[in-house]
């Protein structure tokens, strides 16, 4: 029942597995982000979308409360303009974030949004966030930065308020390094 | 056929060449199970020495032995060492030992890899370790090196962390193709996938179970080293990374592992309780699906590690329902090895009691494992030492007794002597209290609320603390006796029988006792 050249298929086979495996632990990255996408858990929204004009809603108000966050070692000033904004489902607001880069040296940030309840986050519709794209501030400076959203009219009933946190990182070593040299 | 049984006519009138050389040159499974047997063992010594410092500073409240920063290396590298280093190897070195002659194979399939597959151990905790008396001091962040703790603030040290798991990866991944190699093609002429005895039926499913995860585990470390050194942001939310991505992937490796730490247990228990019960095992077929259904659903449930991380509640309930379906196989489990043991004739020798032991211990290992599973309920006991219990009962009184228990029930056919009862009995009833004392007032302390990874706690948990630390040194010098009759037992001892215990069934017990260096040159008729 034993022979070499079937030993050697069993184990070429396996190790093949092996290193498919391997493959899959880093497809799981984009897939991730995938599953998260399609199933609007995690809190994460989709990218900009194009304006839609929706019927608005106005028998109901939902209460949109902004966070502004910081991740440990960013040293910058970031804060909400206004703590909690109420809308109509549909309806298409601005609101504004500050931040102030408080440091001596020019640096370039990066904003993580998160919503929460997690089943509201497919209904957040931008078409312009100050987190689509790496956001540089000299030294010193400060600037306002802005979102446009709404929340679909498909939002469920129950959910009467909105969380949208964002959290800012440093991200100067990841930006492209000719940009932060253009801020001077 | 006729080229190897040739080439073993060539030396298979010789024993094991002489000196040190046997142990670095040989291909014998025996001799390999051998190395690995030893190797878990000092591992299982130094993890323990570094289980004993935690809690000999756990004794009191206050600092009193170590620094903070010490006491993060000492539960980070019991961890790692334990698992990877004391755990596994055990249990592929039993499966080196028995899986050849249990159906009826001349050796494994792959013989120089398996030399390979052990030889790469030995570096690989020779890394980690060393990393102890560097500058930066040990990894310090867990066993289960969550990200970024593991990649922004880790000690310099991570670096040969990483290289070290990748060592120990590819070495369980050699072990695991090897053995199924050895399954699928070796097995004597008779022997059906429903003829082979349960220890290589779990192995088998454990190897796939390997082979499917250990290399997301090498992922999971690569992507860290590319995150430390190579500017890349998989775990990184600046760069636009996920730190809730790290644990996604680590636990996709890290329940199946669970698994792996304990489906060859479940084997070796299958094989003791029969024999001392002088009765065929109850519901042969029904504990090979059971098998293979806990490790399908392992692969489903590893986000009940992360219900505190926010994850939406479709996917808590998701991973509490599916986690607890498990409990569904197990109890078949366990439900077959008390119907085995009901009516049979019993008698109580010393792989006996570990196996008893290990039935009752670690079904408390999973009711508090299901307490665990209750989402709700885990926001509560999430990070307390009610899991340091729970999976301390599962891993300790679980895996550990049945690899002692599969020891003592194959040492006399390994060497050809029995081991001395008495102190065989003896060591039983010393681990099984110490492990008790030790573990169960850690349910106490953590349903209390005490964190665990600390080293330091409130006044309200001296009492339990010092109970369990007191438990901890029974148990941890306990193991020297058995270091002690396991010595014993190769240099003297009552000549043991070609059958050894009897009521044994199987192939390897066909063999005279000890095992000879090469056994089933000519493969048995399995009928």
């Amino acid at each position: 029942m034993s022979s070499k050249p079937n030993v050697a298929k069993s184990a070429i086979k396996h190790l093949f597995v092996a290193l498919a495996m391997f493959g899959f632990g880093f497809a799981l990255v984009p897939l991730y982000d995938v599953f998260c996408e399609i199933t609007g858990l995690n809190g994460k929204v989709t990218g900009t979308v194009e304006k839609v004009d929706y019927t608005v809603d106005t028998s109901r108000t939902v209460t949109v409360q902004l966070l502004a966050s910081k991740n440990a070692e960013m040293p910058w000033r970031f804060m909400a303009l206004q703590e909690q904004i109420d809308l109509h489902p549909g309806e298409w607001k601005q609101i504004g974030f500050w931040a102030s880069n408080t440091t001596a040296s020019d640096m370039v940030s990066q904003a993580v949004p998160s919503i929460t309840p997690a089943r509201a986050a497919e209904y957040v519709q931008k078409t312009e966030c100050f987190c689509f794209q790496q956001q540089p501030l000299a030294a010193g400076e400060s600037k306002q930065m802005n979102m446009v959203f709404t929340i679909s009219p498909e939002l469920p009933e129950d959910i009467q308020t909105v969380s949208m946190v964002y959290t800012l990182f440093d991200a100067t070593e990841f930006a492209d390094p000719e940009k932060v040299a253009k801020l001077n | 056929m006729t080229t190897t049984t040739a080439a073993h006519d060539d030396h298979g009138h010789h024993g094991p060449a002489k000196g040190i050389m046997r142990w670095v040159l040989t291909t014998n499974h025996k001799d390999i199970g051998t190395m690995y047997l030893w190797f878990s063992f000092i591992m299982l010594l130094t993890g323990g020495v570094m289980a004993l410092i935690i809690r000999a500073e756990l004794f009191q409240p206050g600092m009193q032995l170590i620094e903070p920063e010490f006491f993060n290396q000492m539960t980070t590298m019991h961890g790692l060492i334990m698992v990877f280093g004391a755990i596994m190897p055990a249990f592929v070195g039993l499966a080196n030992w028995m899986v050849p002659m249990m159906v009826g194979a001349p050796d494994m399939a792959l013989p120089r890899m398996n030399n390979l597959s052990f030889w790469i151990l030995p570096f690989a905790f020779g890394m980690l370790l060393l990393t102890l008396f560097s500058e930066a001091g040990a990894p310090n962040f867990g066993w289960t090196f969550y990200a970024p703790l593991s990649t922004t603030y880790a000690p310099s040290s991570v670096t040969y962390f990483i290289f070290g798991v990748h060592l120990m990866g590819i070495s369980s991944i050699m072990g695991a193709i090897n053995i199924v190699a050895t399954i699928l093609n070796m097995r004597a002429p008779g022997m059906t996938y429903m003829k082979m005895p349960l220890f290589v039926w779990t192995w088998f499913i454990t190897a796939y179970l390997l082979i499917a995860v250990m290399p997301v585990l090498a992922g999971v470390v690569t992507m860290m080293l590319m995150d430390i050194h190579f500017g890349t942001s998989f775990f990184n939310a600046a760069g636009g990374g996920d730190p809730v991505l790290f644990q996604h992937l680590f636990w996709f490796f890290g329940h199946p592992e669970v698994y792996i730490m304990i489906l060859p247990a479940f084997g070796i228990v299958s094989h003791i309780i029969p024999t001392f019960s002088r009765k065929p095992l109850f519901g042969y077929s029904s504990m090979v699906y059971a098998t293979a259904s806990i490790a399908f659903l392992s692969f489903i449930v590893w986000a009940h590690h992360m219900f505190t991380v926010g994850l939406p509640l479709v996917t808590e309930l998701f991973f509490m329902y599916a986690t607890m379906v498990i409990a569904i196989p197990t109890g078949v489990k366990v439900f077959n090895w008390v119907s085995t043991m009901f009516q049979g004739s019993l008698t109580f020798e010393t792989p006996m009691l570990f196996a008893i032991a290990f039935v009752i211990l670690f079904t408390i290992g999973g009711f508090s494992g299901l307490m665990l599973a209750i989402a709700p309920a885990d926001f509560q006991y999430h990070d307390t030492y009610f899991v340091v219990a729970h999976f301390h009962y599962v891993l300790v009184p679980g895996a550990l007794f049945a690899i002692i228990a599969g020891v003592y029930f194959w040492l006399p056919k390994w060497c050809g002597n029995y081991y001395d009862e008495f102190l065989g009995k003896l060591h039983f009833w010393l681990s099984f209290i110490g492990v008790n004392i030790t573990f169960f007032p850690m349910h106490f302390i953590g349903l209390a609320g005490m964190p665990r990874r600390i080293p330091d706690y409130a006044l309200q948990f001296a009492d339990f603390n010092a109970v369990a630390s007191v438990g901890a040194f029974i148990f941890g010098f306990s193991q020297l006796l058995f270091l002690y009759i396991v010595i014993k037992t190769i240099r003297s001892g009552k000549q043991a029988t070609p059958e050894v215990w009897e009521g044994a069934d199987g192939l390897e017990w066909t063999l005279p006792s000890p095992a000879p260096y090469h056994s089933f040159s000519e493969p048995p008729q399995v009928k």
